[in-house]
């Protein structure tokens, strides 16, 4: 059974859905995270799970019970703020002891729990120190800390990392994920970043607009997305419009305008004549001298319009001859040479039939 | 460097002497040897003695300090409530409701509490008709101070609290309370002061019977400004300077709220 239930919920404000029937179910032991750009609504489905917050339909039922009417303080889970809200009057020590200190714990639990946790994080020598002698990454692990430290069913974290310049941010991603691998404690993570994303999660439900577009796992979800907006929220991606020129069992050639047939694989049952979207990571396109013969499938002539040179690769932009833009990433493997190609160069893009994904209008 | 000139200066010192001068004077010829406010004579702390064996100016001033206490508490304890709730609630009429008595001339406030008692309630005026009007008009500072402690907070560590497991009195007592208390010591400490010094409002509501200090002090000086009087000008100076230092010590922004 899973350990969280979200059942058909939609919040209304003032005038707009900022949740619109979400259903989602989060098992035991899971990371999972909401991805979403700002206002999407996961922030306020992570404030409903809480408790700050209800849902005008719909339930959500934690170990088969349901939530509803459910006060923050008696939900078995605790949240991770954005903002840290750790509490400035308390020492790290007496931050941590806090949600123990509410429950009623003994003195001696207290205190064995307190510093168990916050070795757990690291922070064992800043125990009597107060929240404001304290940097940004460590203010997070005390957060992180008290979140945890009274074994919740469920962890909320709501965008924990904003807040960190970008070193320290993939520095506490990679804590985050020993952490919960240790605790063993169920996580709900909201962000806006597909990067962090897709470094941290079991599962990711992708929102739009109070809604989920595609809910999948990492990998599956960058792969083969589920629609246009998932393809481009997550990733680089090219996409082109196009037509269903024909459809067999596993072969599907689309027709792009001014610029002939392209070969793609579908399982799916398509229709002839249907309207969609050819979706294409830039890692999987090849970029050759025009001359040059490619053992691909799919073949078309251009021009190098801009290229990015990036070190390790580089993102070559090539207009096609429908005017089309392709973004291609080409690593720069070959010895004594920075790149292949120069802006101004005829060249030819190539990819398997198997690379890109027909995504349904 | 753009250091203040010459003329800044003389300006500011004519300002701030045109302030204190006056005050000075009050205290040295509270020290002066002879009846008469007109020369010094020499030093004697005989009107000091004198105050301590005057039975009506040490009635007037156990009354001022009982009433200065009882106001402060409860006007601390009405106006944290006030600031919680004009924090809490984003209701546009609620400041002002709470800020209005802050803002009235005392004059009117003093006429309209007089007309209230008299007419409304039928209260003889006396003790607790002074205690209700001094804690009508502490209530707005001190909810001014409260709400301006809060406005600088973070919202969430109020829901991380409960989020932790903290009903809501656990969290007011544990987080809240802590962290507003240097504002609710400042808000006391100023209602004190308010209280002890206030003259106009006490002057409408305290009928016949009951005399604070200020009223007091009035009182003595329609025959003539005594040193008696400095001596117990001098003493109540010293009084409410202790307090405002006090609380501006507890809270930097008591002083920016009284604005």
């Amino acid at each position: 059974m899973a350990l969280l239930e979200i059942r058909n919920i939609t919040r209304r404000f003032a005038g707009f859905e900022a949740v619109k029937d979400v259903t989602l179910s989060i098992a035991a032991g899971e990371f999972f995270t909401l991805l979403g750009p700002s206002g999407c609504g996961k922030t306020t489905i992570l404030r409903m799970i809480a408790g700050f917050d209800a849902p005008d339909e719909g339930d959500i039922l934690l170990d088969g019970q349901s939530l509803a009417g459910v006060p923050p303080e008696k939900r078995p889970l605790h949240t991770v703020f954005q903002s840290y809200a750790l509490f400035p009057h308390m020492t790290v020590a007496g931050n941590v002891a806090f949600p123990l200190e509410m429950a009623n714990r003994s003195r001696d639990e207290i205190r064995r729990r307190v510093a168990e946790t916050l070795a757990l994080v690291h922070l064992t020598d800043k125990a009597a120190q107060f929240p404001h002698e304290l940097s940004g990454g460590q203010k997070q692990r005390v957060a992180l800390a008290r979140g945890l430290v009274n074994k919740p069913r469920l962890l909320l974290l709501d965008e924990p990392l904003g807040a960190l310049d970008a070193k320290l941010r993939v520095e506490m991603q990679v804590e985050l994920i020993a952490l919960q691998r240790e605790v063993g404690i169920t996580f709900v993570f909201v962000t806006h970043s597909q990067q962090e994303a897709l470094a941290l999660s079991h599962r990711i439900g992708v929102m739009r607009e109070g809604r989920i577009e595609q809910c999948d796992e990492p990998d599956k979800l960058y792969t083969l997305p589920a629609n246009r907006f998932v393809a481009d929220f997550v990733g680089r991606i090219n996409l082109m419009d196009v037509e269903v020129a024909a459809s067999s069992k596993v072969l599907l050639k689309l027709k792009a305008a001014g610029l002939g047939e392209i070969a793609a694989t579908d399982l799916r049952p398509i229709a002839v004549g249907e309207r969609g979207a050819f979706a294409l990571r830039p890692e999987l396109i090849r970029v050759f001298g025009h001359r040059e013969s490619a053992d691909l499938k799919n073949r078309f002539e251009g021009r190098v319009k801009e290229l990015l040179y990036l070190g390790d690769v580089t993102l070559y932009k090539v207009e096609l001859q429908n005017g089309f833009i392709v973004e291609a990433l080409m690593p720069n493997a070959a010895s004594g040479r920075a790149k292949f190609h120069e802006v101004g160069d005829p060249v030819a893009v190539c990819w398997r039939q198997d690379a890109g994904v027909y995504l349904r209008n | 460097m753009n250091r203040p000139g010459f003329w800044l200066w003389a300006a500011s010192l004519a300002v701030y002497a045109f302030l204190y001068v006056p005050l000075a004077v009050v205290v040295l010829f509270s020290f002066n040897d002879s009846v008469l406010n007109a020369q010094w004579v020499g030093f004697t702390t005989h009107w000091y003695a004198k105050l301590l064996h005057d039975e009506e100016m040490l009635r007037a001033a156990a009354n001022s300090v009982l009433i200065a206490l009882l106001s402060s508490v409860i006007s601390t304890i009405l106006g944290a409530m006030a600031g919680l709730a004009m924090h809490r609630y984003r209701f546009r009429w609620l400041p002002l409701l709470v800020l209005t008595p802050v803002a009235m001339p005392e004059i009117l406030l003093g006429v309209s509490l007089l007309l209230f008692f008299r007419q409304v309630l039928d209260l003889t005026l006396g003790f607790m008709s002074i205690l209700v009007a001094h804690i009508t008009f502490s209530i707005g500072f001190v909810a001014v101070i409260v709400r301006a402690r809060l406005a600088g907070m973070d919202e969430s560590i109020f829901e991380a609290a409960r989020d932790l497991g903290a009903t809501p009195w656990a969290t007011f007592h544990r987080i809240t309370l802590p962290l507003i208390l240097p504002a609710l010591v400042a808000g006391f400490l100023m209602s004190f002061t308010l209280s002890i010094d206030d003259f106009v409002i006490t002057f409408f509501v305290a009928g016949v019977g009951v005399t604070t200090l200020p009223l007091q002090i009035y009182s003595m000086i329609k025959v003539a400004v005594t040193p008696e009087v400095n001596a117990v000008s001098t003493l109540l100076m010293a009084l409410t300077l202790t307090l405002i230092f006090l609380a501006s010590r507890f809270a930097p922004d008591v002083l920016k709220a009284k604005a």
